[in-house]
């Protein structure tokens, strides 16, 4: 059945699709509005009146502040530095004062404050000290090291420092370096232009990352609605001769025209569509021997090793309702409204920006956020560009989202789950596999807001796993807390059972005493550790050995009577017998000394645990440590006693 | 705020609905060539008696009216549904019928999108267990018929069951292919020469095979406009033919040949039009294929060993039973994911 599917859907794309890439399922093709913003070349956007630098502005920890308010800082100097390997450096744009250090509100999805560093530039752009690296002869763990302090993230919009990324720890598996430079999202032309402009930089940037990861092999993906970046990216692999590095590695890198088909820029389908590999969904691509970088972000990499320049701009596509669409260089922290007056202005009907593309985007909450290293592109939206969606229709169960999905999921179920915050179904349907593209609201003919659904299942089940998590720890450390209590019940009760034998043994000072009291303290020390390790088991055989150490303690007396009976009675026997059966007896008489050797042995053994137990508890008052002291005397005595009484016996 | 996608390019449920009814009027145009213009006076029946029960359950179960009128559904159902009954049928079986596919089946369930059966196919068997006297008098074609009515005969037989004088309901209709077959065969007649009856067409019947022309017509527009997945219409053909064809080939004297049963009765009309409603049927590629096919199957044995002419309702309320099962079983393969 599979194979008639396949071969039909197969049979449907090879007519209409370049066959040299691995097609993947779905996918949809937005009309890509990227010609707009291409008209002009990059330009470099004039530095603002004050830059505003958010400390989240990667995937991660937030750096640590390194300067204070009226601080004079130069250009690429580290204002924050990471904190712990999952972070990244800001760098100050410009040179200038520190005005501020304050909450503000910064370009995320919540649309909520976060805490930034305020740089008043002061129209110098005088630069600090650069470090030029020069990475064909340094260590290759102290350039990745140096890169940590560069600031430099995924500018593809992941914002994932890219250090981790190159981290390889000597062993890299990774034979082939795959740079994503699909931009599949519509209106963006970031890395289009960035491509047309500085493909030789990029190409050396590439040539770094390769030598860093060992990659013999380099794709750089383009798809083809970008025919001059392709073309220049051909023309720059060609024209740069790659120069064999220390470690003898002759690395080769290699344009592919990918089909324009939208999510085609997902770091896992454009390995699909390169190479054909199927990135497992519970593997790194690193595992299968891939790595995927952005053009921007190896182009970052050449800057920073050959120029010493840390992540202070990025390109930045100001398109959708403005009066001239362009691409600019912008410093990072510039306000959103320099820019939309850079490209001249909003249009009258413009309603609000987004920052992203269309389908993964986000509004903006004001004009005046900063440019951050996430924002490849930003529209002004307006009514005819994105039109309000029409209220939602119930689903018909058209499974066009399912046709459309790229990770082959079914959206339609999933939306299903979401809603009835059927959440475990949602998971079987492997929602964490989702990778939010839009692809399915982008085609419902219901216009159901399908990845909003999404998102919020996910986030709810996220928050009853960490909630779980959280009741899970308090359970364990309750339960261990209960143990606790109970063992220290355990060895109190213990204590005392001891005492009150010990008392006698010290009274009676009878050979045959130790046969009564071994029998019960291993169990006992045994169940003490039992307990600790606090579940439920331990806490019921703690509570059964509880009673037996109170039932013992109740009739110990009783107890020791009758064995010492037992014992009395057989050596009258034993000495009611004849002369010629002495041998015998004495025979007899050594087993039962061993016997009696053995347990005292055991019983010492037992004691020094017990003993030991009862001197960890923590907090004893002075009167109970001498208690205890004095109990542990009584018992040594009597074990002593007990000891010289059998050892005398066969001399005797 | 997040409310990505910002674009979209999707026909509304309104467009996709309009299509299919779209697709079915060259059906209505060979209805009207066949059996007159009686089958309008259905067809608008059964309309204002889906708007107007689909309005007032909305009204009752508190939801936007307007919206959902708009989606054109309940339109869909009545007109599949009229196209489903017999021409001149009496005004109320198109009233109660269209009720009970909409009321019943179809919003007491929730409405557009949660009814678990098809709601024509609900209101057709419904009909057929209760009227199927009525339910199986076909009129005959009318270049059959030995007397053929004209519109206004036609309508008012819909409403008053009265023929003008002088023509008796024997002169106007007649036994279906399917059913004749069927009943000539109890008689130990073989099928070449019950098939030479002047009820048959080239493939199947006299002029109702100009209707399921019509009807595959329209199917290939809804495919081509991709409106219906090549799955269930595919699956469904390729289902009937091979099973018919074994049959056939096994004894050709009892059993029709796969042309004949691809172009009678409703089987056109189900493989584009009544399969491919989507609510009700599975949503998984393999789902759609398995479904269809059980479809087929099931109309087959119906059509062959059963006790009614044609099997598609029934074929069709037993197959949307097993949907959540068949949807549960044929999971399609998760990027990344290995074949489970």
């Amino acid at each position: 059945m599979n194979a008639i599917i396949n071969f039909a859907n197969n049979l449907i794309r090879s007519i209409s699709t370049n066959k040299d890439v691995f097609q993947f399922h779905g996918g949809v093709h937005p009309h890509d509005h990227k010609a707009e913003s291409t008209l002009l070349p990059i330009a470099k956007l004039a530095i603002p009146e004050q830059l505003i630098l958010p400390l989240r502005q990667h995937v991660g920890y937030i750096p640590k502040i390194k300067v204070q308010v009226g601080d004079h800082v130069l250009k690429g100097q580290m204002l924050a530095e990471p904190e712990g390997a999952m972070s990244a450096a800001i760098h100050a744009p410009t040179s200038g004062t520190i005005s501020a250090i304050s909450e503000q509100i910064i370009p995320h999805p919540s649309g909520l404050p976060d805490l930034c560093i305020t740089l008043s530039p002061d129209g110098k752009d005088t630069w600090g000290q650069l470090a030029p690296m020069d990475w064909r002869t340094a260590d290759k763990k102290a350039l990745v090291a140096c890169l940590r302090m560069s600031g430099i993230v995924g500018l593809g919009g992941a914002t994932f420092p890219t250090h981790i990324k190159l981290t390889t720890n000597g062993k890299s598996n990774v034979h082939t370096l795959v740079i994503n430079a699909a931009e599949c999202e519509p209106y963006i032309t970031c890395d289009d232009m960035l491509m047309r402009e500085r493909a030789d930089e990029i190409v050396k940037g590439i040539a770094i990352v390769q030598h860093l990861l060992g990659a013999n092999h380099c794709i750089i993906g383009v798809e083809d609605n970008k025919p001059e970046a392709a073309n220049a990216m051909a023309d720059a692999c060609k024209a740069f001769a790659i120069p064999a590095a220390n470690d003898s590695v002759k690395p080769e890198m290699s344009v592919k025209v990918v089909p324009t088909l939208y999510p085609s820029g997902d770091a896992r389908h454009l390995i699909h569509l390169l190479l054909g590999i199927e990135v497992p969904h519970d593997k790194r691509t690193t595992d299968v021997g891939l790595q995927v970088f952005n053009v921007a972000t190896v182009l970052a990499i050449y800057r920073y090793f050959e120029f010493g320049e840390p992540a202070i701009s990025r390109i930045v596509s100001m398109t959708g309702n403005v009066e001239k669409p362009q691409n600019f260089e912008v410093l990072f922290g510039t306000p959103l409204k320099t820019l939309i007056d850079a490209a001249g202005g909003a249009k009258p009907d413009t309603t609000h920006f987004v920052m992203g593309g269309p389908m993964m985007g986000f509004d903006l909450p004001n004009t005046d956020v900063p440019i951050t290293k996430a924002a490849n592109c930003i529209i002004a939206a307006a009514p005819h560009l994105f039109p309000a969606p029409p209220p939602a229709m119930p689903c018909i169960r058209c499974t066009r989202c399912a046709e459309a999905c790229p990770v082959n999921l079914q959206p339609q179920e999933l939306y299903w789950f979401s809603k009835s915050d059927n959440f475990e179904k949602a998971r079987d349907y492997n929602l964490f596999d989702c990778i939010e593209c839009g692809c399915c609201s982008y085609v419902c003919p219901s216009d159901i807001p399908l990845v909003q659904y999404y998102r919020y299942a996910k986030s709810e089940i996220i928050a009853a796993d960490k909630a779980k998590d959280a009741a899970d720890l308090a359970r364990e450390r309750n339960e261990f807390r209960l143990a606790r209590i109970e063992r220290e019940k355990l060895e109190r009760a213990q204590k005392h059972a001891e005492r009150a034998q010990a008392t006698k043994t010290e009274t009676k000072k009878d050979a045959v005493q130790p046969a009564s009291e071994p029998l019960t303290n291993p169990e006992v020390a045994t169940t003490v550790n039992d307990a600790a390790a606090s579940d439920k088991q331990a806490a019921i055989a703690a509570a059964i050995a509880r009673a037996k150490a109170q039932k013992l303690a109740a009739t110990g007396d009783a107890t020791e009577a009758t064995s010492e009976k037992t014992v009395a009675t057989t050596l009258e026997a034993k000495s009611a017998s004849t002369e010629n059966k002495q041998a015998e007896v004495k025979s007899d008489k050594q087993a039962l000394i061993a016997a009696a050797i053995e347990r005292a042995k055991a019983q010492k053994l037992a004691a020094a645990q017990a003993g030991i137990a009862p001197k960890n508890v923590e907090n004893v008052s002075a009167s109970v440590q001498a208690e205890i002291n004095k109990t542990d005397e009584i018992r040594e005595k009597a074990q002593q006693l007990a000891v010289e009484k059998t050892e005398d016996t066969p001399t005797k | 705020m997040n409310r990505s996608p910002y674009i979209t390019d999707a026909p509304t449920v309104s467009v996709i609905m309009f299509k299919v009814l779209l697709a079915l009027v060259p059906a209505i145009m060979a209805y009207v060539w066949i059996f007159g213009g009686g089958i309008l006076v259905t067809l608008t029946l059964a309309t204002i008696t889906a708007l107007l029960a689909e309005a007032a359950l909305l009204k009752i179960r508190q939801r936007p009216i307007q919206p959902y009128l708009m989606d054109m559904s309940a339109v869909v159902t009545a007109w599949l549904l009229a196209l489903a009954l017999p021409p001149l049928a009496p005004w109320w079986l198109v009233v109660v019928g269209t009720f009970f596919a909409i009321v019943i089946a179809k919003q007491l369930y929730g409405g557009l999108g949660y009814n678990p059966f098809n709601p024509a196919m609900v209101g057709y068997a419904v009909l057929l267990i209760s009227f199927p006297l009525i339910m199986t008098k076909w009129p005959a074609p009318l270049s059959l018929a030995k007397a053929p009515l004209g519109f206004m005969d036609q309508l008012h037989f819909i409403f008053t069951s009265v023929l003008p004088e002088n023509i008796k309901v024997d002169a106007i209709t007649s036994a279906t292919p399917l059913d004749y077959l069927k009943t000539q065969l109890m008689l130990k007649h073989d099928v070449a020469s019950i098939t030479q009856a002047p009820i048959f067409g080239t493939f199947g019947a006299k002029g109702g095979e100009v209707i399921t022309g019509a009807y595959l017509l329209g199917g290939l527009y809804l495919l081509q406009q991709r409106i219906i997945s090549w799955h269930l219409p595919t699956a469904f053909l390729a289902a009937l033919t091979l099973i018919s064809l074994g049959f056939y080939t096994f004894n050709p004297a009892h059993f029709a040949n796969p042309l004949f049963h691809l172009m009678s009765g409703a089987s056109m009309l189900a493989a584009f039009f009544i399969i491919t409603d989507p609510i009700s049927g599975p949503t998984t590629p393999r789902g759609k294929l398995y479904f269809a096919a059980g479809v087929a199957i099931t109309t087959y044995l119906i059509r062959v060993y059963g006790g009614y002419p044609d099997g598609v309702a029934f074929a069709v309320l037993l197959m949307n039973m097993c949907v959540p099962l068949i949807d549960a079983c044929t999971q399609p393969r998760v990027f990344g994911h290995k074949e489970s």
